[in-house]
């Protein structure tokens, strides 16, 4: 599929460049007027985190300028790296090498081709079915009953969340969407655009206004007024990008809403596991950011959310 | 107690040049290789580096996860019946690794892999030592060989730097031939130092500790 480069894909693209030239106009900013050593600290990891931005960016906008192939190469990837990340911190033994080598060298390559070729029936049901089937089948042949039920299920946690889930955002490419024919790359950008903002502001919020906490014991960062404050406000750009999807202003609004809290939702959880194993990152590839992991948690949860909301009511 | 002149490695061909530069991205693509300096900073000082060992790519991901700098005047000590073979894995450890081989099967081998250890301290080398001698089950570490109590005693100068190679028995555990590509990492330790009198079990208790408190189990 070849993206149409349209009039409102470069007004999504612009407006992208522009809060990324505000986000480093903030920071060289702040980092002038900073004065203590702990706000200096903030302020570093701000900066660090806008330069990332800046580099995902360009790397998302080059993949997507290729077609679908591109998008489904740059997801592949991260899935892969993704699920590195979560295996690394999830203790297995040794008898589920053999499944592990499956998981990264068979599973992820499978489900990515039933994203290039458009192969819905068996994309929707490869890793929840057979995957999921075959992980404790390959592990108990290795003959090690220690841990076996917390070792699988481990195992499959990390095929959903970082293959499967993550498969969804390149899966709306294949998605026919009459009177919308050959723009789904807007799609694409309008459901990382919404997540990623979302996330953004909810950051924004909490270092600006955030005083209560909403559930200190999994993620002391996560507070009432930044999560409401950036959720309300990414919805509200949700809602203003309407004209570049097939939705109407209102269901654009409610669509956004959803996949809002899901990545609220995907962030927690994903901080659950982190907090559990005593570690702050899944890895340090992203500057600021932490792993991919780290920044992918929240579209783990709302891609497939999104990918099924446009699936039932506008094909 | 003599000091070594400054390590110069051997002239590479080009092909070995390009060779260990591919060699060190392909094993950061496949063990992660990530290296935490938490009780020594990197310095081109002469050193001995020692590790647990539980994976073939033990040697090469601490290797990899030197600065380069350091990585040219430092040399891996690997088993010969492993290492030395004809074909791709003897070029690598000859040519990219500069490895000191060593022969740990005959009851003479174990004289003889002390006296190539001296000759290689002698020519100013660091050396990366695994002292188990064979690899573990990657879990636990065990009884360390006197080799690192000889090395620490012929030159009692030198910083002995524990090194903790985390998750490469997962990687490449023993018996598989194919990688599972997780994240593997390096953590450097604060340096050991043979104190005067100090006994072998002593100092091999000592630093087998070293390694346990970088994230080892005893």
């Amino acid at each position: 599929m070849n993206v149409l480069w349209d009039q409102q894909i470069i007004a999504l693209l612009s407006g992208i460049v522009g809060l990324l030239l505000l986000g480093s106009a903030v920071g060289l900013v702040l980092d002038r007027s900073v004065q203590t050593d702990s706000g200096r600290l903030v302020v570093a990891n701000l900066n660090a985190r806008v330069r990332a931005w800046w580099v995902m960016t360009a790397v998302f906008v080059a993949a997507l300028a290729t077609g679908g192939i591109g998008s489904v190469i740059l997801f592949g990837l991260t899935s892969f790296i993704a699920l590195r990340e979560f295996i690394t911190l999830t203790p297995t033994h040794r008898a589920d090498h053999r499944t592990l080598f499956w998981a990264f060298f068979v599973f992820v390559p499978i489900q990515y081709y039933l994203v290039a070729t458009h192969w819905y029936g068996l994309f929707v049901i490869f890793i929840p079915v057979y995957a999921f089937l075959f992980v404790p089948v390959r592990s108990v042949l290795a003959g090690d009953t220690q841990d076996f039920l917390a070792r699988t299920a481990k195992i499959q946690w990390g095929l959903m969340v970082a293959v499967y889930c993550v498969s969804h955002a390149p899966a709306l490419l294949m998605l026919q969407i009459p009177g919308y024919e050959g723009e789904n790359a807007k799609l694409l950008l309008y459901l990382i655009v919404v997540v990623q903002l979302s996330d953004v502001l909810q950051y924004v919020f909490g270092k600006t206004l955030g005083r209560h906490k909403i559930v200190p014991k999994v993620s002391p960062n996560k507070t009432w007024e930044g999560t409401v404050g950036g959720i309300a406000a990414a919805t509200l750009v949700g809602a203003l990008l309407w004209w570049a999807t097939p939705f109407s202003p209102w269901e654009a609004a409610g669509i956004a809403l959803i996949v809002n809290l899901a990545g609220f939702a995907g962030g927690l959880c994903m901080s659950a596991i982190k907090r559990d194993r005593g570690i702050k990152d899944f890895g340090t590839l992203i500057e600021g950011h932490g792993g991919v992991m780290d920044r992918i948690d929240s579209l783990c949860f709302a891609a497939p959310l999104f990918f099924h909301m446009v699936r039932y009511s506008y094909t | 107690m003599n000091e070594a002149p400054v390590y110069s490695p051997p002239p590479r061909h080009w092909t070995a040049a390009f060779g260990a530069g591919l060699l060190v991205t392909l094993t950061r693509l496949v063990a992660g290789a990530q290296a935490r300096w938490v009780g020594a900073a990197p310095a081109s000082t002469q050193r001995v580096y020692f590790a647990n060992h539980s994976s073939h790519l033990d040697a090469l991901v601490l290797w990899a996860a030197l600065p380069p700098g350091l990585r040219a005047c430092t040399r891996p000590v690997a088993a010969g019946d492993y290492w030395d073979r004809p074909g791709l894995r003897g070029w690598i450890a000859r040519n990219l690794l500069n490895a000191v081989l060593v022969d740990r099967s005959s009851a003479r081998g174990g004289r003889e892999a002390l006296t190539r250890l001296s000759e290689a301290l002698a020519e100013g080398a660091s050396l990366i030592l695994f002292p188990e001698g064979t690899r573990g089950d990657g879990i636990t570490i065990g009884e360390l060989k006197p080799g690192l109590y000889f090395v620490a005693k012929e030159r009692p100068d030198l910083e002995v730097v524990p090194v903790y190679l985390q998750n490469l028995c997962r990687i490449l555990p023993k018996g598989e031939i194919l990688p599972v590509p997780l994240l593997g990492s390096s953590t450097f330790g604060p340096p050991i130092r043979l104190d005067p009198g100090e006994g072998r079990r002593a100092f091999l208790d000592r630093a087998r500790n070293a390694l346990i408190a970088l994230g080892g189990q005893p």
